[in-house]
């Protein structure tokens, strides 16, 4: 139950860092800092969210539970469902439409096996369609943890998910 | 105040307010869906859209301020086109299911589509589908008919205090709901079927059983706590449907507890006796009235010739009406006994000579919402009578100080500034060491005796803290909880409040059990005075020396012994032995039918005329709101006729009118003090002494509530059943 809820489930660090938002704002404005410690845990979580962690951040904060479920279902960045290693969010908005996102879309779709919204097997892509990512100058575009990738072609893809490949691999190693 | 003009009226509206609010106040009516006059503007659903001179697009009306000289048109052309066009984007997703919707007939988007929707729609894309929430036993939710007003969000942040419901996700994806599983906890979340412009959220145990055209609405009061909440009840066939609440600014707003909207499942339940019962040689039998009461009275007659009127007892329900109350008092005073008390839970009568004549807010209760700080002693408010905790709550919001002693820690819906939890003994330890506080900072006289009791008492910072806080305040009041009634040593809580609230400057006042324990004590229903001033010579027997001391004879008006009294398998044992035990009550049980001799029906508070008195004092009459069930008859119908067949005085009442006005007439002769005189307590009991608990739960507080099964599945009522079965 929601009401039960202890800060146990964020780390020490995590409970650190969002304090740290935290001091960014006015003492009695604490629920300010909900987006920075929703990110915070999400990405101390492997890119996701739990319904025990925004409970956790609701009782750090002083806020109502369902206010930080209001939060974390509003928007996009924010995933309330277990992801893979990899989450590529392609924008699918008008002007990456018009230059070719449906493109973009099937060829990913095709090469990892999964559809928008979906994870794959091995839990290393999760692809997702998203709104304007504010990137309209390279479109079409999909963004990849923090990175933008603009301008993209199916070769360039290609190209980007075998870099993700080694990448992983060389970290691996 | 400012001049405006609205569709070519010019009206006078103070400086501030919204339009929407200064055409409601000339009865010009805009459409709106999320505009709702007690809780905050959203603005989220655009229906309000008026005209506003000057202004290049419609403004919503519920958010636009008036403002000197404008000229605001609700119906021309530009403000019907902005609200038409709004409500075709409304109709987009909400559902055609009118025929099976629990809102058809009294839905405030079917009735507004009527005036401003189109009989076609451009839309022809799939509309959106929203899960069902379970939010618990008593709201239904049919969330793909939300429309979003958002409503019910702001009720639970703003009036409930218990944010359980929000808005997730976004744009299309939107719904409202609670997130994660969770059952609505607040004591008042019936409201928000009332609030939902749609059927989103509807009752669930009315759920599909009638229509609104199809129902009467009879006005009546709750019956189930001191407030007195005025409400609507609505009757289809002799059988009373649902319950919702009437407004009435000084008591209820236009709000009403779970407890009293849910009872009345209690008042359909199938444990009704629908005719007379009389046990004979041990069996019992149903039989016609004029023959059970030919039993009853000559029972009584025959108990009473055999050892004397003061054998003979009465108990009668805190919950029954003054009429019902003063017929009963009369008939057993008539025959020489002065054993009726309603203080069916207080164990502690030592001061009633002392109490307030009768129990008193001590200051009206609308007046609650003002004040600076209070301090509540014994008392679970928000649970207990919802409706005060609401006003006390808004007190709260707007900075009062809310303190409180109390024999546990409760979770109220209200910031506390100063909570001293103890146990039930510790209680007296606090209000001494309060009362020792303020005797210091106000150097003022200890009434006698206090100095020398209080002697040993070193107030702690808690204690300190409330005296000051009591002082310092403009307007502050000390209130005894429900539950102080309950306590071993009532008497000893009674005096120090009533010292404390005399040195601190507060008003003093309780919260009583029942619905009309102020009409009980006005009508005579105790043992120490009659329904006027005389003092009695000889008190009857309380309500647990009634039972200590094995009467003979038991008259019993409402309740069930079990449940009801202080220590229920006393009271049981106490019935069992007596020669003739008569219940009057709507309900039978196994247990009543081992002690009781004779079953009477009676008409519960929904079938007969009567009155309440609430706790600020005000009486408030209502008429039956349906025809008695089966052979049951009104309390005070019965009564009367035993009257008769004792052949006392003064029982030729043709109406329950009669026997009001008869009351009253005694009533206005009554001198109401409503300051409890001082006698010192002897002692202080120890902190560690035992003396039980306190709390009931607010769902098993009388035979209708308890016979409710949607409020027995509430959080609440499973959590204190739970509590109750573990001790």
């Amino acid at each position: 139950m929601s009401k039960n809820a202890t800060s146990q489930n964020l780390s020490e660090e995590s409970r650190a860092e969002i304090d740290e938002w935290v001091a960014k704002y006015p003492a009695e404005e604490k629920q300010s800092a909900v987006m920075g410690a929703l990110m915070i845990a999400q990405e101390a979580n492997e890119g996701s969210l739990t319904t025990a962690l925004m409970d956790a951040i609701a009782k750090h904060l002083a806020m109502e539970p369902i206010a930080v479920y209001e939060v974390a279902t509003f928007y996009s960045m924010y995933e309330l469902q277990p992801v893979g290693k990899h989450k590529i969010c392609v924008c699918t908005n008008v002007s990456c439409m018009l230059c070719g996102s449906d493109e973009i879309v099937s060829h990913l779709e095709e090469k990892l096996g999964i559809k928008l919204g979906e994870t794959s097997a091995d839990k290393r892509f999760t692809l997702k369609e998203v709104e304007c990512l504010g990137a309209c100058g390279g479109a079409p575009m999909f963004q990849i943890g923090k990175q933008y990738y603009e301008n993209l072609t199916t070769e360039k893809v290609d190209t980007i998910l075998t870099e993700l490949d080694t990448t992983t691999a060389l970290k691996a190693n | 105040m400012v001049n405006i003009e609205i569709d070519g009226k010019t009206i006078q509206a103070k400086e501030g307010v919204m339009l929407i609010e200064a055409a409601d106040e000339v009865g010009i009516n805009i459409p709106r869906f999320c505009y709702h006059k007690k809780l905050s503007v959203a603005a989220n659903c655009r229906m309000c859209l008026v005209d506003v001179e000057k202004v290049a697009k419609p403004m919503p009306a519920c958010a636009t301020p008036v403002t000197e000289g404008m000229k605001v048109q609700t119906r021309s052309a530009k403000a019907i086109a902005a609200q038409q066009g709004v409500m075709e984007f409304l109709l987009i997703n909400h559902p055609l299911d009118c025929p099976i919707c629990d809102q058809g007939g009294e839905c405030e988007l079917q009735e507004i589509a009527i005036g401003y929707g189109s009989d076609t729609s451009t839309f022809s894309e799939q509309k959106r589908v929203v899960k069902d929430k379970n939010l618990g036993p008593l709201i239904a939710t049919d969330m793909t008919r939300c429309i979003h007003c958002t409503r019910c969000v702001r009720f639970g942040q703003e009036i409930a205090g218990v944010r359980e419901l929000g808005a997730t996700g976004r744009g299309e994806h939107m719904t409202i709901g609670t997130y994660v599983e969770n059952s609505i906890s607040s004591e008042l979340s019936g409201n928000i079927i009332d609030l939902c412009p749609v059927g989103a959220l509807t009752s669930k145990p009315f759920r599909y059983t009638a229509r609104a055209w199809e129902m009467e609405q009879r006005n009546s009061i709750a019956a189930h706590d001191c407030i007195g909440s005025n409400i609507r009840i609505d009757v289809r066939r002799n059988a009373v449907l649902r319950v919702a609440p009437r407004d009435n600014e000084t008591i209820n707003e236009c709000w009403i507890s779970d407890r009293d909207r849910f009872s009345y499942e209690g008042l359909n339940c199938s444990s009704r006796v629908q005719k007379p019962r009389i046990k004979v040689d041990g069996q019992w039998q149903e039989t016609d009235w004029n023959s059970a009461l030919e039993f009853v009275s000559s029972n009584l007659r025959t108990a009473v010739d055999k050892h004397g009127a003061d054998k003979l007892g009465a108990l009668v329900s805190p919950n029954a009406t003054v009429e019902e109350m003063y017929l009963l008092q009369k008939l057993v005073r008539g025959m020489g006994s002065n054993n009726i008390d309603h203080r069916l839970r207080q164990t502690d009568f030592s001061a009633q000579d002392l109490a307030p004549t009768v129990p008193s807010l001590g200051r009206p209760l609308a007046e609650l919402a003002q004040l600076n700080s209070a301090l509540l002693i014994a008392s679970r408010v928000n649970k207990e009578q919802p409706i005060a905790g609401h006003l006390l709550r808004r007190a709260a919001n707007s900075g009062a100080n809310i303190m409180f002693v109390n024999s546990e820690h409760y979770d109220f819906n209200f910031s506390v500034a100063e909570e001293i939890v103890t146990s039930t003994a510790g209680i007296e330890q606090a209000l001494a060491g309060i009362t020792k506080s303020l005797l210091s900072s106000t150097k003022k006289r200890a009434p006698a005796g206090l100095s020398a009791l209080l002697k040993t008492i070193m107030p702690n910072e808690a204690e300190k803290k409330i005296a000051q806080q009591l002082l310092d305040s403009k307007e502050s009041a000390v209130i005894l909880g429900s539950q102080h009634s309950r306590h071993a040593h009532a008497s000893t809580l009674q005096a120090l409040a009533g010292v404390i609230a005399k040195l601190s400057g507060s008003t003093f006042g309780c919260l009583s059990e029942g619905a009309n324990s102020t009409g009980a004590c006005l009508s005579g229903a105790i043992p120490h005075r009659g329904p006027v001033n005389e003092s009695r010579e000889n008190p009857g027997l309380d309500a647990q020396a009634q039972l200590a001391n094995k009467l003979n004879a038991y008259m019993l008006l409402g309740i069930e012994p079990e449940h009801d009294c202080a220590d229920g398998e006393n009271a049981i044992t106490a019935l069992e032995n007596a020669d003739f035990v008569v219940s009057m009550s709507p309900y039978t049980s196994a247990t009543s039918e081992r002690y009781a001799d004779a079953i009477l029906p009676v008409a519960p508070f929904s079938e007969t005329s009567g009155t309440f008195v609430n706790i600020e004092g005000q009486w408030q009459t209502f008429a039956g709101a349906v025809a008695p069930l089966g052979e049951t008859r009104p309390a005070w119908k019965l009564l009367r006729v035993l009257g008769n067949l004792f052949e006392l005085d003064g029982f030729d009442y043709v109406s329950s009118e009669e026997v009001l006005n008869e009351l009253k007439e005694h009533a206005s002769t009554l001198k109401l003090n409503g300051k409890a005189e001082w006698r010192c307590p002897e002692k202080l009991a120890g902190a560690d002494d035992d003396l039980g608990t306190l709390g009931v739960s607010e769902y098993s507080l009388d035979c209708i509530v308890r016979r409710a099964p949607s409020l027995q599945g509430t959080p609440d009522a499973l959590e204190s059943n739970a509590q109750n079965n573990n001790a």
